[in-house]
């Protein structure tokens, strides 16, 4: 074992560095087109069904049918990193678009009345007070998306695409056991150490929602 | 002054919230909407900042029609306070107090010390400023929201039932401190609540509305008291509004006892004082566990105070302080009756034809 990870470390390495890469990049990437969504949801109720069942029809299709189908669609080659950052960055609108518009609908109420009345502007009272406010929600939302892409990207491995599940396939290939654990273990560690990432980030950018009635 | 003229409010549905509504708020005063829910008084203050549009009349303030404003803007110069504070949970006391001048672009450093004398001036300690508001309590957090009203030193204030949400020990704190500001910043004051108890406490100027947006009276708490205009304010300022109009008089004219009458003893009852004569309860036959005071009175304190602790108290008898708190005088409550008998009689002499 110890010498398997001797001998590779720079394949090991490549393939984490891969990993990381094509897992939290779709992360940035959904998020980005997710809240101005599920913003629209809330601005537009009419729209709010409509936006809420596309992402659950999206979230529905299976992985590798996904990768398979992004390539026909963007044209791009078959191995091509770009279909499964694609790929993850709309399983992570699908999942965060409905849980930003929730959370912005349950910050709705006394508070942002309270931003209107005292002058707030729409932008605003969106960059200042209803996103800080939704924030907790919202970030619990993007650790599941993070932890769900570190898994999936595996998936891509069957594709040829590098990430940890490349050790996976060689590992089967050749027929030894040294590579499938090490990428089962930094797979999982991965997705530990970006969990806890985010509610320390959650922690620093939101310290107002752990103070109780004192 | 704030001026609605003729101003309607109908809701998609034909539900008439305001109808044709002209009433005058004058400066400086604090001017009280009150009536029963669905009366229209809440939907009438948020015309006055545009929360809410009328559908036909005008609002204006010192004579600008409200509508011809940039609904931003004319909220920044309206202080707004609301039942449960609306405070930011995510900002921190001072930062939440800091709001309005920060939208207005007054950089941070400044802000901030303005919003750290006002929590002094609304009767905050300054270590209360780094705190979130969940870490206060209501009436602390109501506080705030009163702080944050007046932070920009905007010439009007809306407030809607700022004080119902609390418990009434801490609202009649709140209540007295609110005079105590007005009578310091004197802003025209549009001010929201149900409980025509606390409307006449505070307002300068009643409006009570009916059901269906309709004005029924408008006029000092006195005149509401005295003269109800028909059946319905007579009936919501309630029967029990003579002892009520006891608040307008004060007790500066009531004949009192020497506090000695008492201290020496009379009809088995004695006041005891400290050494500084200091009123500290009453020895009924005798007994050393004394009985408490319900409270002592000054001559500008009102003849609601005075009958209602002359009744409460363990002798019948109350007792009037000086400044430092020392007694220099005492009234039973059969004096207290013949004084209110009295002035009942000089009021009507005034108003009968000579």
């Amino acid at each position: 074992m110890i010498d398997y990870i001797r001998n590779n470390q720079t394949i090991i390495w490549q393939a984490l560095g891969q990993h990381v890469y094509l897992s939290l990049l779709p992360v940035l990437l959904g998020t980005v087109v997710a809240v101005p969504v599920g913003y629209l949801a809330v601005r537009r109720p009419a729209l709010y069904q409509p936006i809420v069942n596309l992402g659950g029809v999206i979230y529905s299709i299976p992985s590798l049918a996904l990768f398979l189908i992004i390539p026909v669609v963007l044209g791009t080659g078959v191995l091509s990193p770009l279909n499964i950052i694609v790929a993850l960055a709309v399983y992570t609108f699908a999942l965060l678009t409905r849980t930003v518009a929730d959370a912005l609908t349950d910050v709705q109420g006394e508070t942002t009345q309270a931003a209107d009345a005292l002058g707030f502007r729409r932008l605003r009272r969106l960059v200042g007070v209803e996103i800080p406010m939704a924030l907790p929600v919202m970030l619990a939302g993007v650790r599941v998306a993070t932890v769900s892409n570190i898994s999936l990207v595996s998936v891509g491995a069957f594709l040829g695409v590098g990430g940890l599940g490349a050790l996976f396939t060689r590992g089967l290939q050749l027929g030894f056991i040294e590579p499938i654990i090490v990428g089962i273990v930094l797979s999982v560690l991965l997705a530990a150490v970006c969990d806890i990432g985010i509610v320390l980030l959650q922690r620093r950018l939101t310290p107002w929602s752990r103070v109780g009635a004192g | 002054m704030i001026t609605f003229d003729a101003v309607t409010k109908a809701f998609p549905g034909g539900n008439v919230a305001v109808d044709d509504l002209s009433v005058e708020l004058p400066t400086g005063q604090i001017t009280v909407f009150v009536g029963p829910s669905g009366c229209g008084k809440t939907t009438s203050l948020r015309m006055i900042n545009r929360m809410i549009d009328p559908t036909s009349g005008t609002i204006a303030i010192d004579g600008e029609d409200v509508s011809h404003q940039d609904a931003a803007l004319l909220r920044r110069k309206i202080g707004y306070v609301i039942q449960h504070a609306g405070l930011f949970p995510h900002r921190t006391v001072v930062d939440n107090i800091a709001t309005v001048p920060l939208l207005n672009g007054v950089n941070k450093k400044q802000a901030r010390e303005n919003a750290l004398e006002l929590l002094g001036r609304v009767g905050l300690d300054e270590s209360m400023a780094t705190r979130y508001p969940a870490q206060l309590s209501g009436g602390q957090q109501q506080r705030v929201g009163v702080a944050r009203a007046l932070a920009a030193d905007p010439p009007v204030m809306l407030m809607d039932e700022p004080f119902s949400a609390v418990d009434p020990i801490v609202r009649d704190g709140l209540q007295k401190e609110f005079l105590r500001l007005q009578a310091e910043f004197g802003k025209t004051i549009a001010f929201v609540t149900h409980d025509i108890d606390e409307a006449i406490k505070l307002g300068d100027r009643v409006a009570i509305f009916r059901v269906g947006g309709h004005l029924a009276q408008v006029g000092t708490p006195q005149e509401l008291l005295d003269d109800p205009a028909d059946e319905f304010v007579a009936d919501f300022v309630g029967r029990d509004r003579g002892f009520r109009g006891l608040s307008f008089i004060t007790a500066e004219g009531l004949d009192v006892e020497p506090v000695k009458t008492w201290v020496d003893g009379r009809d088995g009852v004695r006041l005891v004082l400290d050494d500084d004569g200091k009123p500290q309860g009453w020895s009924v036959n005798d007994s050393t566990d004394l009985r408490p005071l319900p409270g002592t009175f000054a001559p500008s304190d009102s003849m609601r105070l005075v009958t209602d602790l002359a009744i409460s108290s363990p002798s019948g008898v109350a007792v009037r302080v000086d400044g430092e708190g020392i007694a220099d005088g005492a009234v039973p409550h059969a004096a207290v009756a013949e004084h209110l008998v009295a002035v009942r009689r000089d009021a009507e002499g005034d108003r009968a034809p000579r």
